[in-house]
């Protein structure tokens, strides 16, 4: 099964629990269960290959201009990551099936179950960094569903919260540690990367790539001093506890570094940073296990210990450690996971899963008894099952490795931490199963039915298998997984038995267990001990920290932003300025290049009379109305001046959107007041208008220098004049590109268009369903109001005029493709034409004869337009690709017909729509009763008809 | 002419900036439109001025013409600032109607009231 397929498939089948949960709960687990089989299944048909020692490829280019390829590979470590996350998954959801209660959402639970487990196949499939990155992010996101699955316990959401805090942002330094890892070898692809271990030795970026990379992965693994957010996500449902802090999410960071080994590995800083930090997470983690009373705490504490003793070999930095390490992985996932469901099946059965309430359930629940204390012993270390093989190589390697030049630093502490490990597996067995049978359990503990105990009973089997018989049943696994780790290279020797001699790791081996035996007679008075004594709690430390934070940014954010827009405003416009003005004083204007054109009279009028208007604005702007008259020859010259310098299609854009815009601005301040009242003093205002003096002269001089100088890069615009006609069918070039050359943008835009109006349309339904409806119903005009709404003259020309403003709007649009017009220009002229109407004759009397909503009319022109789009799939070209041809038929002229103007007509639709939804939907704050009797004109022969009828004609 | 449209494009915008300065919704939306003026000026100004060169082919004889890519990306950006004043002209009504006040600034409680108010 191709890789891709692998990653894909539980990604694909998480839509299938969430949606078949309606058909039971049977249907729902299946489902995810038949996902990951066949993910399974098409993982084990590559086991020829893998085990051959041959990788398996699937790639394909992404984003290749950013390094960014989904390529994915499969080798020996991948295979062997992917047959945990996916068998142990499997186990997991046949767990869950039964450990989850009738209240649970459980399709919600498989389909998170999914997402994750395709993050973290993604992860150990992905050849290519930045893939992997965007997997690793997902394991942090799925995992905080995971464990926030409870969402109705508090400690589910904190934990859910802090794991996603601690993973995350150790994801965050690893994308920058990537990245220059990335840069460093040439290459985000992990194929390249590992063939240049020495230019990343020797690179002076080696240390923080590795610094920025080992917090990606610590805090994913749990390693001191990150450890603390673990135990605190054992708040999640146990399945979840026991597939992600048994075989997946912790052991995420573990793969990294075995990934990263062969070009990370070796150097004394990795020694001294790996290193140490796995064996004070070991100590540490061992030590607080063989303490906490929760089940799920001890199981969390000791899985940290776990996880250091992992990192800790794969800090040692030889073969031979990355062997015992791989090793490790492997047994560690078989017991602890086992030892996650059977505090579960105990929680689930007895009630509770505090240790001080639990003892003597041997004799009740004997198969749980069975399993759980097969599983223990493995992890305690005792022969001969497989945690003391793995065990005994950890305890060789670090008997014979040297710390800061010491011989004993490593051993002692190591065997230190085997010894509590040790006692808190043991008490494990001893203060759950083991002691009399007491009669205050909070349930009715008995041993679950088979589908609860199956899974664990299977790890738990190969458990005492691969500790009988290793070097058969692990060892072709090991192999290939360790020479993945070690970059191809030749295998150490080594062998997976049972018995080696009388080695140091013997000696501390048996004196761990001894010792272990020993605190667990002892744990009574040393508990005492501990609880007497102070320690930090992390979780109070990490609050402190992220409430510290919170305050922080909350300080800035209200320090900047204190509500007053205008500042906002002032400082943006400042800020811009200055940095425009560094920008200039850094770089280096060239000599004028164009001749500055002779103005005739006509421009200077126009000038001059845009300047008066406008400085007449900004002194008069008190005067609203006034304002607006003014704004209005503003932009008759604007439209003018367009038209004067060759732009005849946007003369007549501007005038026509000149025209909506004041009925607009009308429209809003009829209802606003209708003067500005003094303010700020006059300080301020001389600020503010030394700042817009600043700005002005930067905006004119920029345009200035540009109009005075020639294209410094070739202009792609002689691409367009030349291909218009040829490509496009159409010799008006500013509209072939508005619809064929640029037609995507066109699409984007006025769907934008209708969006603006829809906007519009839904504040004017929320402003209008408030108590504001009452007011502006009961409101009496400011300003003496004109006697006669409806003047007759006005309403008899814009009903003559209107069949004549349609005929143009259909003028221009037609002639668009080639001389000044299209469908922008049209939309606005016809929606002006309506307009009219709405003015002359009242809101009343235009609703009664509008045919259909406006938003329908947006939307016909949206999908109009995409449609013609579509159209080119058909001819096998991209979206949008216009066709064209001529037609001639003898009497009239020759005849073009292009898909561009049927593009057109949706961009005529969407622009009619929105201009027309934007102004209608103001216009309604005006509805007062009353409003509809009125009519425009008095006499009027087919009113009463229409009354009875409903229509008019 | 050079010095026409950049004085215009300047003066344009200088009076946008003051007026987006003021207090009160209605001037902002002014100076809003002022700007939208000065920017669509400026960047069809990019594309240099030529006078009677439109961009309209002429089947029958070689002549000049204006760069026609400004020209297509200001028509639409016209109308799309059609849009835009549309819905801030209907945020600041629906704000004065709702609260009976056409400050834009946030109503602060007085400690927070800070230098400008």
């Amino acid at each position: 099964m191709s890789l891709f397929l692998i990653a894909a498939l539980p990604f694909l089948g998480a839509v299938f629990p969430a949606l078949l949960i309606r058909a039971g709960r049977n249907a729902a687990a299946s489902a995810a269960g038949l996902t990951s089989l066949l993910a399974f299944i098409g993982l084990m048909l590559h086991i020829p290959a893998v085990f051959r020692g041959d990788t398996v490829h699937a790639s394909v280019d992404w984003l290749p201009a950013l390094g960014l390829n989904a390529n994915f590979f499969l080798d020996g470590l991948g295979f062997l990551f992917a047959a945990m996350i996916l068998g142990i998954g499997l186990l997991i959801i046949l767990y869950a099936r039964f450990y989850l209660s009738r209240e649970d959402p459980m399709g919600q639970f498989y389909s998170y179950l999914l997402l994750f487990q395709g993050a973290m196949v993604g992860i150990v499939l992905s050849d290519n960094i930045l893939l992997l990155l965007v997997f690793w992010e997902l394991t942090s996101l799925s995992s905080f569903l995971l464990i926030g699955y409870w969402k109705h316990l508090p400690e589910g959401r904190q934990g859910a919260r802090m794991a996603l805090t601690v993973t995350a942002s150790g994801g965050l330094a690893m994308i920058a540690g990537m990245l220059i890892l990335g840069h460093i070898a040439g290459s985000y692809d992990l194929s390249v990367i590992l063939q240049n271990k020495a230019a990343i030795q020797a690179s002076p970026l080696y240390l923080p790539a590795l610094i920025l990379i080992l917090l990606g992965a610590f805090t994913k693994s749990a390693q001191f001093p990150f450890h603390f957010w673990l135990p605190h996500a054992m708040a999640a449902p146990t399945p979840v506890s026991a597939y992600l802090h048994s075989a997946t999410m912790v052991k995420a960071g573990l793969f990294l570094m075995a990934r990263l080994w062969p070009v990370l590995a070796g150097t004394p800083e990795w020694f001294y940073i790996v290193a140490t930090t796995g064996l004070v997470t070991m100590l540490l983690g061992a030590v607080i296990a063989l303490f906490k009373d929760d089940l799920k705490a001890l199981l969390a504490f000791s899985t940290v210990s776990h996880l250091g003793l992992i990192t800790m070999l794969l800090g040692f930095g030889t073969k031979i450690a990355a062997v015992a390490a791989v090793f490790h992985i492997i047994n560690h996932a078989t017991f602890k996971a086992a030892l996650f469901m059977t505090a579960g099946i105990v929680d689930h059965e007895a009630g509770t899963r505090d240790i001080k309430r639990l003892g003597g359930l041997r004799h009740l629940m004997p198969v749980t008894f069975t399993i759980g204390t097969l599983a223990a012993l493995s992890m305690a270390g005792i022969p001969p099952l497989n945690g003391f093989l793995s065990k005994e190589m950890m305890l060789e390697e670090a008997a014979h490795t040297v710390w800061n030049g010491s011989h004993l630093v490593i051993p002692a502490l190591v065997t230190a931490a085997a010894l509590f490990s040790a006692a808190c597996s043991f008490r494990f067995i001893a203060h759950v199963f083991l002691g009399p049978k007491r009669d205050d359990y909070p349930g009715h503990p008995h041993d679950p039915n088979t589908g609860m105990w199956m899974g664990p009973a299977f790890l738990v089997g190969l458990v005492v298998l691969i500790g009988f018989a290793s070097a058969k049943v692990a060892g072709p696994l090991v192999a290939t997984a360790a020479s993945a780790v070690i970059g191809g290279e030749k295998l150490p020797y080594y062998s997976l038995k049972l018995w080696h001699g009388l080695t140091p790791a013997l000696y501390m081996s048996v004196f761990a267990t001894i010792g272990g035996l020993t605190l667990l007679a002892l744990h009574g008075p040393l508990q005492r001990i501990w609880n007497a004594l102070p320690r930090p709690e992390a979780k109070v430390i990490f609050e402190a920290l992220t409430d510290a934070f919170t305050r922080l940014s909350q300080s800035m954010t209200e320090g900047l932003h204190n509500g007053l827009l205008t500042r906002y405003a002032a400082v943006m416009v400042t800020f811009t300025v200055a940095i425009a003005y560094y920008a200039y004083q850094g770089g280096t204007l060239t000599a004028p290049s164009r001749t500055v054109q002779q103005p005739g009279l006509l421009p200077i009028l126009g000038w001059f009379s845009l300047v008066v208007a406008t400085l007449f604005i900004v002194a008069k702007h008190r005067n609203r109305l006034l304002s607006l008259v003014l704004i209005g020859v503003v932009g008759l010259v604007v439209s003018l001046s367009f038209n004067y310098l060759s732009a005849p299609d946007l003369a007549l854009t501007q005038i026509s959107v000149e025209v909506v815009t004041i009925i607009l601005l009308l429209l809003a301040l009829n209802f606003m007041p209708k003067e500005t009242p003094v303010e700020t003093p006059v300080l301020t205002r001389i600020r503010d208008g030394a700042i817009s003096v600043v700005a002005g002269l930067g905006a004119g001089g920029l345009i200035y220098a540009l109009l005075m100088r020639d294209f410094a890069f070739p202009t792609i615009s002689d691409f367009h004049l030349a291909n218009s006609y040829k490509g496009g069918g159409g010799t008006n070039v500013v509209n072939v590109i508005l619809v064929d050359f640029r037609g995507y943008d066109t699409f984007g835009e006025i769907i934008v268009l209708g969006i603006a109006a829809m906007v519009i349309y839904a504040l004017t339904e929320a402003v209008l369903n408030s108590r504001v409806r009452a007011h502006l119903l009961n409101r009496t005009p400011d300003l003496p109001q004109a006697g006669d709404a409806h003047p007759l003259m006005m309403v008899v020309a814009t009903r003559v005029m209107m069949p004549l403003a349609l005929m143009v709007a259909a003028y221009i649009f037609f002639r668009g493709h080639n001389l000044p017009g299209g469908g922008f220009i049209a939309g606005l002229v016809a929606a002006i034409a309506i307009i009219m109407q709405y003015m002359a004759s009242g809101f009343a009397w235009a609703t009664e004869r509008q045919r259909f909503p406006y938003h329908a009319i947006i939307g016909s022109g949206v999908l109009i337009a995409a449609a013609t789009g579509m159209g080119a799939w058909f001819n096998g070209m991209p979206f949008l690709t216009s066709a064209f041809g001529y037609i001639h038929w003898a009497p009239l002229e020759e005849f073009e017909w292009a898909t561009a103007a049927l593009f057109d007509l949706g961009v005529f639709l969407a622009v009619v729509g929105a201009v027309l939804l934007a102004l209608e939907s103001l216009s309604r704050f005006a509805w007062q009763p009353g409003i509809s009797s009125e009519h425009a004109m008095d006499i009027n022969p087919a009113r009463d008809d229409a009354d009875k009828t409903g229509t008019e004609g | 002419m050079e010095l026409l449209v950049a004085s215009a494009v300047g003066i344009l915008t200088a009076a946008g900036i003051y007026l987006i300065l003021r207090r009160r919704s209605f001037p902002v939306i002014l100076g809003l439109s002022l700007i939208t003026y000065a920017v669509n000026v400026f960047l069809f100004a990019t594309g240099r001025l030529a006078t009677g060169a439109p961009p309209i082919l002429n089947k029958y004889q070689e002549v000049a013409y204006t760069d026609p890519l400004p020209q297509a990306l200001v028509l639409t950006a016209i109308v799309i600032s059609f849009g835009m004043t549309a819905v801030v002209v209907m945020i600041a009504l629906g704000a004065y109607l709702s609260s009976r006040d056409d400050r834009t600034a946030m109503p602060v409680e007085p400690e927070g009231a800070g230098d400008d108010a």
